[in-house]
């Protein structure tokens, strides 16, 4: 099991993202994480949808993906051609005793403090998966409260756009 | 993946449609699109220009399916479809009313598979559309241009458990080619259109159109033709050249091809081109259950049906060859049995519309991704040339193999010892006596494999069944349907007792709207498929299979009273002598459907059959006998 970060260029109708998931689901894909949001383009969505899976069946899954017809365009993303970013929330706690080691933790990784109340602060971080990762087992120590993250967002390097030649040629 | 031009193969099919003596329609607005190809526009239909006219949702919607091109529809309402069926009733259009929506369903499937146009039926919100979704699922499985029409309650309700309200759209987006949920009337045209355009072109298949209780009663502006805006449905039509060529290669190179012939071709209307690629290879044909009468079963060419119940031949064809030329077909499990011993020495050369089925069980050597009425003139093009430049290649060994293999294993029965009638004779005689310009439509079982092996069929869109899904209770709507499609023609429902008594209902349609379909009920008072794998695999424990419909059981339902009921000529034929006289009596009534209630031993089989979970190496000519595979060179 490899994986996997497809990008999808989808119309923005009802029920997209249903057929989406739903596809992913009968073939017993987990999607590892979904972030869908509106493009350059009105009317156009794009998904990042990051899988598990063989090769075979990743391209079946393409493949019938394609067959959806609100499903524009699908590229696959490297982690060499693209960039690819998740974005973290974090509350931890951190009195005033803990404050200064906590944010100076955050410094570290770039992330920054966006609240703060008498015993915890909200960090926010952007970074790739293992950063990330990284940033959460140095705040383990002091208390998590609560963590929200955001799907995987990547785009293809260069100047190149995906939406491009997909809608010209529609 | 290549951009190809939006062209409907199941249009340009007409321009050179399969059957040569089919009756000629008049009126058939979808061919008028093929006449003037220059015009070739997405939108079905003679593309008649409405100027903005205000109406009704309802109206819309009746006025749309009229521009589209639409005669026939199949139908039942309810509240939720209730706006539409009124001005339905003035229109010219014929609605069938049927007695339950799956035999809508059904007999549009039918109507679509003889004629090749799109089938329409329409029903109304919850339980009126949730009995549309066997047919719709059959119908996505098989690939059949299908619209389906359903009412929703108004969106101002939507998903707050309204009376008779179902999420249609969800329910049956797996099975869907595509679905709309329409709550403005105002997308009414363009949404039909695309519906249509989307059920026949490309790979076809079902599309659900739902709409919403206030989209019917609002008002709207109608013009025509709309303007279809699909930004992600670009099906490929041409095959790839490079391929095509290597393609034309391997089949100089091969000494064992086989031209494996799938539902694709009769789909595309390509036979004509396909009998002209099997005649300048000279390579073998197999014809799986959805292809017969792709290709001529009298033509020497043919070896007859693969899979499960396939013949020796066709099945041996298949495992022994060094190139399969596979077109239209999707390597089905039924076909190739365990899959990693199929054809094991065979490379691929796969054509078909729909790129999510080349090497989804079966990798591809050669992948042609197009509309097999495209690529097969090319390819045979393309061999023409491959054989100048290197020889026509000997394929005298293999069709040696072949024809031992024939007539050694020719199909047939054995006579029940029971001393009632067999099943296959019934079936036999039947193709036999209506000849091959007939429609034969198959339930699902013994009878369904019989009809596909004893009935000699010799033009596309002449044999009906329900391939994919095996769905029981198929043969009497869906003859329906075709007897609607083909009035001209002899329409035979072949059925099992056990599929007849699930969708018998439309007898009812059939009878009061003079729609002569015939009925051969193959009464083996039993789930006879079933039956024949208990007692082949379970020691002959007989567990709910006895429908106690035949000789000497209590008769419940008694066939000939029931269709008698319905205002169906009625006859019973229980023995050898009677057969072909009883089916002569039906064929000379064309004023009423006919049942004849065939009584047949439960204990004949089908043979030969690979059974499930073995290599197609070990098929069966009858129980336990397998062929002696020594002689082969």
């Amino acid at each position: 099991m490899t994986r996997h970060t497809l990008s999808v260029l989808v119309e923005d109708k009802p029920g997209v993202l249903t057929r989406v998931a739903s596809l992913f689901a009968r073939r017993a894909f987990n999607i590892n994480s979904l972030a869908v949001g509106p493009t350059e383009v009105s009317g156009i969505s794009r998904m990042t949808v990051v899988v598990d899976a063989d090769g075979d069946l990743i391209e079946q899954v393409t493949k019938q993906l394609n067959k959806l017809v609100n499903v524009i365009k699908i590229v696959e993303l490297t982690s060499e051609s693209s960039v690819q970013r998740d974005h973290i929330l974090v509350k931890v706690r951190a009195d005033a005793a803990t404050r200064l080691q906590v944010t100076q933790a955050a410094d570290l990784f770039r992330a920054s403090v966006v609240d703060v109340s008498t015993d915890s602060v909200v960090i926010e971080a952007t970074g790739t998966p293992e950063k990330l990762a990284a940033l959460l087992s140095v705040l383990e120590p002091f208390g998590i409260r609560e963590i929200v993250q955001s799907g995987t967002l990547a785009v293809g390097r260069g100047s190149r756009s995906m939406s491009d030649r997909a809608l010209r040629s529609a | 993946m290549s951009k190809g031009s939006p062209i409907s193969p199941s249009l340009m099919a007409a321009k050179s449609a399969g059957a040569p003596k089919a009756p000629e329609k008049v009126d058939r607005p979808a061919d008028a699109v093929v006449d003037n190809a220059a015009t070739l526009s997405p939108v079905l239909g003679p593309n008649n220009v409405v100027p903005p006219t205000v109406m009704t949702g309802s109206e819309a919607i009746v006025r749309s399916l009229e521009e589209l091109g639409v005669d026939d529809i199949f139908g039942l309402p309810g509240g939720a479809i209730l706006p539409t069926y009124d001005p339905l009733m003035a229109s010219k259009m014929n609605h069938v009313l049927v007695r339950h929506e799956q035999g809508a369903g059904h007999a549009a499937q039918g109507y679509a598979m003889v004629t090749g146009r799109v089938g329409v039926c329409i029903a109304t919100s919850g339980p009126g559309a949730t009995n549309l979704v066997t047919a719709i699922m059959d119908a996505h499985m098989d690939s059949v241009p299908l619209v389906a029409i359903t009412g929703q309650v108004s969106a101002s309700v939507i998903g707050t458990d309204a009376f008779q309200e179902a999420d249609i759209v969800g329910i049956t987006m797996p099975i869907t080619k595509h679905s709309f949920l329409v709550t403005d009337p105002n997308d009414i045209p363009h949404v039909m259109a695309e519906a249509f355009h989307l059920a026949s072109t490309g790979r076809p298949g079902p599309v659900l159109v739902d709409i919403a209780k206030n989209a019917q009663q609002g008002t709207m502006t109608f013009s025509w033709p709309p303007k279809i805006d699909l930004p992600g449905y670009r099906p490929v039509v041409r095959g790839h050249n490079k391929q095509v060529r290597e393609a034309a290669r391997l089949i100089a190179a091969a000494r064992k091809p086989v031209l494996y012939v799938g539902g694709g071709v009769v789909k595309a209307h390509a036979s004509a081109e396909l009998r002209e690629l099997a005649e300048v290879t000279g390579a073998p044909v197999v014809t799986t259950l959805m292809a017969r009468g792709a290709f001529p079963d009298s033509h020497p060419q043919h070896v007859g049906m693969p899979g499960m119940h396939g013949t020796v031949s066709a099945v041996t064809a298949l495992q022994q060859s060094d190139l399969l030329i596979t077109l239209g077909a999707r390597f089905d499990d039924r076909v190739t049995g365990v899959l990693s011993t199929f054809a094991p020495h065979a490379k691929i050369i796969h054509a078909d519309i729909d790129p999510a089925e080349i090497s989804k069980n079966r990798v591809a050597d050669v992948p042609i991704v197009g509309s097999v009425k495209e690529i097969i003139p090319e390819l045979s093009e393309a061999v023409r040339n491959a054989f100048e430049q290197s020889g026509t290649p000997d394929l005298d060994g293999w069709w040696a193999f072949l024809n031992n293999l024939r007539d050694t294993y020719p199909l047939g029965w054995t006579e029940p010892e029971d001393g009632l009638s067999a099943p296959q004779r019934v079936i036999e005689r039947i193709g036999a006596l209506t000849g091959p310009e007939g429609v034969y439509v198959a339930g699902v079982g013994q009878h369904q494999m019989w009809a596909a092996q004893f009935i000699k069929y010799e033009r596309p869109h002449a044999w009906l069944n329900s391939g994919g899904a095996g769905t029981m209770g198929y043969a009497v709507p869906a003859a329906m349907g075709a007897k609607v499609g083909e009035p001209d023609r002899v329409v035979w429902a072949i059925d099992g007792d056990g599929c007849f008594q699930m969708t018998n209902q439309e007898l009812a349609t059939c009878a009061i709207n003079k729609i002569p379909i015939k009925v051969a009920i193959i009464n083996n008072s039993s789930l006879g498929m079933v039956r024949q794998w208990q007692t082949l695999f379970y020691e002959g424990r007989y567990s709910n299979t006895d429908l106690n419909t035949g000789h000497d059981t209590i008769r419940i339902p008694d066939f000939v009273k029931l269709a008698d009921a319905y205002g169906c000529a009625a006859f019973r034929c229980e023995r050898d002598e009677d057969i072909d006289a009883t089916i002569q009596k039906a064929l000379e009534i064309n004023d009423r459907p006919v049942v004849i209630d065939f009584v047949v031993s439960p204990n004949s089989m089908v043979w030969p059959m690979v059974p499930s979970g073995v290599s197609n190496d070990q098929i069966q000519v009858a129980r336990n006998m397998t062929p002696e595979w020594e002689e082969e060179d």
